[in-house]
């Protein structure tokens, strides 16, 4: 955690109607890799400090459900997907770089 | 491996030394019989050299020939070159034929085209990729990376790229795999650490699946490809290569490595046309060709006279050279006509006129052309020599000749060529026609324009002594009258004429007339 992420998300200039916007997220994943696990982790806890109560987080086994990983243009993994609000928006990586995640979900602008 | 705590185990995995013994005695034959077998099985016409690698053949007209065999079976194979140099076509056509001959389903990964732009591309080429796709024997998968939308938030691997992948041979039992063009990743992904990482995996784990694959790579500066990729596709690359030579495109196909296996070194040229790809396998085939005893009329009996009775050798090469007027032309359509009533078919080149053009002109001196063609036994093929290079030409001719399998073809004049190339390109185009021929037996008759009277016989120099006979045809004007005269000046394995013979272009075609006194310097046969 950065001292940056401490600031309100008025402060660092997000519209006040984002803050209402609700959240469908989908993070696919590869079985139960420590990877995968830091990243469903690192997501949890990013959603409860931003987007508390707003958001709905479904997390996917790819190796369950592989004809979604076509479907769902799944390549690298984890992969988040947010599917609204839009636009659609995808995030890879264990979701370990709380800033980048900000940006990819449009919740910081990116600089 | 061998496990020393089981004793069944061990009984059953022998000592190194009893491997040794094993490898030479009972098992180690046997697999390489029916390795043997299978290649032979796959494409009856090869002799398999390579014992020891199993060939997918790609069912691509003339690779085949010059890889002994097809790409290496269970390995992945590279394919590279410029943007347009039939990368994606060649891959393509490893399926759909891999599915049409030889039952191997596929899957083709497509990093760059959606599935309908690659299809609506192929299908003008003749590969139908959504029928195959309809019938569960193809599966087009595209894989859409696009950097604007993806956003890094740290450690990630391509196991996605891996699910899609085995999901998708699985599902369908594919043998043979394309990613094309798997270089786009890099574009899309920022850290080309783990790309160069889950590559690495990625080829390892097409090995161990025994999937035949197909990558292709965009050729790069200083390398093959961009990427590197040829660094990890160790088995077998092959580099395409489209040039523009003042104007003029030829594309060219070099196979640069193929471990364990012969395979032809030279470039290729290689066409690509409504029938999709083909490569021309015709490189100096050596002088094992036959040599037949069959002789075959001029349609000229004069003529024939004149090639110690009995006209032409089956399968030999014929230099028809003169100046223009001099009726080259008219000779070689009796020598077709000839063929075609004996029921021979013929293959006529045109590079100077139209066939419709010609057979009107052939009609006003008595041969009838026209017949042949409705009966499917004379087939033309006119092209400007200036629509394509040498090498494209070159190709083109062989695929009309192994297409249409004449027995006699005529090349008028080949000296048109000459425009595309130099002297000694075109010497070297033809010597592999010529080779291409005489294996086949096909005689070959070609004319040859001279400019001049005075230039006549060094401009065929170069190309004379690929030939077995030549007839060159002369005019002079002799007391305000214009004079024709034919002579032999060589004829290889025949006591052929040594005389200047006068011949009229009449309304019943060539007529060589009564021989006339020899002219000095003219009559110098060898």
């Amino acid at each position: 955690m950065t001292a940056s992420d401490e600031k309100p998300l008025g402060a660092i200039g997000a519209a006040p109607a984002q803050l209402t916007e609700q959240y469908i997220l989908r993070l696919y994943v590869t079985g139960l890799t420590s990877r995968s696990a830091r990243a469903i982790e690192n997501l949890q806890t990013f959603c409860k400090k931003h987007l508390h109560g707003r958001y709905d987080l479904q997390v996917i086994d790819v190796y369950q459900q592989p004809e979604l990983a076509r479907t769902e243009q799944i390549i690298a993994v984890p992969t988040l997907i947010k599917e609204l609000p839009l636009p659609l928006r995808r995030l890879i990586g264990d979701m370990s770089d709380e800033e980048r995640v900000l940006v990819g979900l449009n919740i910081l602008p990116r600089e | 491996m061998c496990s020393s705590h089981s004793p069944a185990l061990s009984r059953a995995c022998p000592s190194p030394r009893n491997r040794a013994k094993a490898r030479a005695g009972s098992w180690q034959p046997g697999t390489l019989l029916a390795k043997r077998r299978s290649v032979a099985a796959t494409n009856g016409k090869i002799v398999p050299l390579d014992q020891e690698l199993l060939k997918a053949p790609t069912g691509v007209q003339g690779l085949d020939e010059i890889t002994n065999g097809g790409l290496p079976r269970g390995r992945p194979t590279l394919i590279c070159g410029g943007a347009g140099s039939g990368k994606t076509l060649l891959a393509a056509s490893f399926l759909v034929n891999g599915v049409e001959q030889f039952g191997e389903p596929g899957v083709l990964m497509t990093f760059e085209e959606t599935s309908e732009e690659l299809a609506s591309d192929l299908a003008s080429l003749g590969l139908d990729l959504p029928k195959l796709v309809a019938e569960g024997q193809l599966i087009v998968d595209y894989v859409r990376v696009e950097r604007s939308e993806i956003e890094e938030t740290g450690e990630y691997d391509l196991e996605g790229l891996f699910v899609r992948l085995e999901h998708a041979v699985r599902s369908i039992g594919a043998k043979r795999i394309v990613l094309d063009t798997i270089e786009s990743l890099f574009a899309g992904l920022s850290d080309p650490g783990i790309l160069r990482a889950e590559l690495r995996r990625l080829f390892r784990w097409l090995k161990d699946k025994r999937l035949t694959a197909v990558i292709t790579g965009e050729r790069g500066e200083g390398g093959l490809t961009r990427q590197g990729l040829e660094e990890y596709v160790s088995d077998a690359v092959i580099l395409l290569d489209h040039r523009v030579q003042e104007q003029v495109s030829t594309r060219r196909l070099r196979i640069v490595k193929y471990r364990g296996s012969h395979h032809g070194t030279n470039e290729y040229p290689f066409l690509i046309d409504r029938n999709g790809l083909s490569v021309l396998p015709v490189t100096s085939l050596g002088l094992t060709h036959p040599a037949l005893e069959e002789r075959l009329s001029t349609g000229v009996d004069r003529l024939d006279d004149m090639l110690s009775g009995k006209g032409y050798y089956r399968g030999s090469t014929i230099l028809l050279s003169g100046t223009a007027g001099t009726g080259k032309t008219s000779l070689a359509a009796h020598f077709v006509d000839a063929a075609c009533r004996r029921g021979e078919r013929s293959l006529y080149f045109l590079f100077e006129e139209s066939p419709l053009q010609l057979m009107r002109n052939m009609r006003s001196i008595g041969i009838d052309l026209q017949q042949w063609v409705e009966r499917g036994l004379l087939q033309f093929h006119a092209d400007r020599p200036s629509r394509f290079g040498l090498e494209t030409h070159l190709a083109s001719m062989y695929r009309a000749v192994r297409e249409f399998k004449p027995l006699v073809t005529v090349t008028d004049p080949v000296t048109n060529l000459l425009t595309v190339g130099t002297q000694s390109d075109v010497r070297s185009m033809l010597t592999r026609v010529i080779d291409y021929l005489k294996l086949e037996s096909i005689t070959g008759v070609f004319t040859s324009l001279s400019p001049g009277k005075t230039e006549l016989e060094q401009t065929d120099a170069a190309i004379s002594s690929l030939m077995d006979t030549w007839i060159v045809l002369t005019i002079n004007e002799e007391q305000r009258q214009r004079r024709r005269w034919v002579s032999i000046l060589k004829s290889r394995g025949m006591a052929h004429s040594n005389t200047v013979n006068e011949y009229r272009l009449t309304d019943r075609g060539f007529q060589v007339l009564d021989a006339e006194s020899t002219r000095e310097g003219r009559a110098n046969g060898g």
